[in-house]
């Protein structure tokens, strides 16, 4: 051992790289929602990559009303301890106390989410400022780069969340990936007007067009309840997927689970989407969108 | 001076940061394309298993039959680089893992997951690795592993706090951090030369 270099220690945490990189890891994955830790396990070993900690799943918060706020504290503790796999929780968008409490619960990542009753109308909270990584919702590019902007380590489509029906997540996913296809194409000169149009810094926008794609992992959200659903968000550009009231609203939430886990890698593969999808029970029931009311839309919350 | 062979080195693509690698190996001077087959499997020289989460890519290992041929890569001395969840694969025995999670073994170690804490704690830092010139490599380790202990035949690389963070036997290369992450592909070109010395 003598010849082996010894290094000083001397790291740097919650830096920009460490948090973008926590995603990075995620990437050909599935995120899911779960309310108990026995919920978690059967996630765990369905092999989600990660699970969100939440009180209530999308589909019962919209059934319930009322103000939806951040987990307690002990529910997040005890799915913390049941699993290894990394645990994820929301605050309301622009509560950065909630965010606070997150981080010294030692959440991996901090969901600042329109699916909880924001709790500021004007501002986002300042994720410079946490060690903790988040991740948030956007329905066009200008949203997610003014997310990154703030400090957003993750995007995810803003989808529909708790209605089992993916339409949104797509409307979503393919803006995002159509306006940055559209700044492939662009000059110096385009890129300042593309910037003020998207209201988004000039440096991120002009980093997107070189790129051609986020400076941060891309996920889609929002009514995925099927294996198919999650390969159609895959093919359409999104790096994993979160899968929110999908799983444990439905028949057979094991099964389900182990099989969207399955089609997300495979998501090219219809003889493995059709493989897994034989025999999955009940799918959750679903909400048509245009049938929700303008103030019960999730995806207008946040700005 | 002679030409350098190009050789074809997969990127395990059940789940994680595979894009990095493909395009940190290809920087290094091979072709890379993504496994997650045993056909795919069986055309490439050597194999970077990438970071991720190691609970899915075991499972989706099992359930794809990528388990048996996978060990018989390692077992038929083919190299194989492994980074974070990767190191977890290659390892011979774990601490802190499911009493279900499979490894494909390769390197005589003991690896403990999730070994520097949660994401809180996940760090950049510099690490000097034995056998790669230039000064140390930047280190970028997200809920990283470390090897608690390795057997005779393993050589250490670099340790950190302590504790072995790259190790090497024979053919099977492992390390806690990212390379993937940064553009400093070191370590890759390492991989590379060793699948040229494979090959030939």
């Amino acid at each position: 051992m003598s010849s082996t270099p010894t290094t000083p220690q001397n790291p740097e945490t919650g830096t920009a790289r460490v948090k973008r990189g926590m995603a990075e890891q995620l990437k050909g994955g599935v995120i899911m929602d779960v309310v108990t830790p026995e919920e978690a396990k059967i996630a765990e070993d369905a092999g989600a990559v990660a699970v969100m900690a939440l009180e209530r799943v999308p589909a019962d918060i919209r059934k319930d009303g009322g103000v939806a706020r951040m987990s307690d504290p002990d529910m997040i503790d005890g799915i913390i301890d049941a699993v290894s796999i990394p645990v994820m929780a929301k605050s309301r968008i622009g509560h950065f106390v909630e965010a606070q409490v997150l981080q010294s619960l030692g959440v991996d990542y901090i969901d600042e989410s329109e699916v909880l009753t924001p709790a500021d109308e004007v501002n986002h909270s300042d994720k410079w400022a946490f060690t903790t990584p988040f991740v948030c919702g956007a329905t066009n590019l200008g949203e997610a780069l003014r997310r990154i902007a703030e400090g957003a380590a993750m995007i995810r489509s803003k989808g529909e969340a708790g209605t089992g029906n993916v339409v949104e997540a797509v409307r979503h996913l393919r803006q995002i990936k159509g306006e940055i296809a559209k700044l492939r194409g662009c000059d110096n000169n385009e890129l300042y007007a593309a910037a003020k149009e998207l209201r988004a810094p000039f440096e991120l926008v002009k980093e997107v067009a070189e790129l051609g794609k986020l400076p941060v992992v891309l996920f889609s959200a929002g009514g995925v309840a099927t294996p198919a659903d999650a390969a159609l968000m895959r093919q359409l550009g999104a790096e994993g997927v979160f899968v929110g009231s999908g799983i444990f609203k439905s028949g057979d939430p094991a099964k389900r689970a182990a099989a969207i886990v399955k089609a997300t890698t495979f998501y090219d593969d219809p003889k493995v989407i059709a493989d897994v999808s034989r025999n999955l029970g009940e799918a959750m029931v679903g909400i048509n969108c245009d049938t929700l009311p303008e103030a019960e839309r999730y995806a207008n919350r946040g700005w | 001076m002679t030409e350098l062979s190009t050789p074809t080195i997969g990127v395990l693509a059940l789940q994680g940061d595979v894009r990095e690698h493909l395009k940190a190996l290809t920087d290094a001077g091979a072709q890379a394309r993504p496994v997650r087959r045993p056909e795919e499997l069986a055309e490439v020289d050597g194999l970077v298993i990438p970071g991720g989460e190691s609970t899915t890519m075991s499972k989706l290992a099992v359930v794809f039959g990528m388990l048996e041929p996978l060990r018989a890569f390692v077992r038929d001395a083919k190299p194989v680089y492994g980074t974070c969840a990767g190191m977890i694969m290659v390892a011979d025995k774990l601490l802190d893992a499911r009493e279900d999670q499979e490894t494909l073994g390769g390197i005589d170690m003991i690896v403990r997951r999730n070994a520097f804490g949660r994401q809180n704690e996940s760090f950049e830092a510099a690490i000097e690795v034995a056998g790669i010139p230039g000064g140390p490599v930047e280190g970028v380790f997200i809920r990283a592993p470390w090897v608690e202990s390795v057997g005779a035949a393993v050589e250490v690389l670099a340790t950190y706090g302590g504790h072995a963070v790259a190790v090497r036997q024979g053919n099977v290369l492992a390390t806690s951090f990212h390379p993937e992450l940064t553009g400093d592909h070191r370590v890759h070109a390492l991989f590379v030369e060793m699948v040229r010395a494979s090959a030939e």
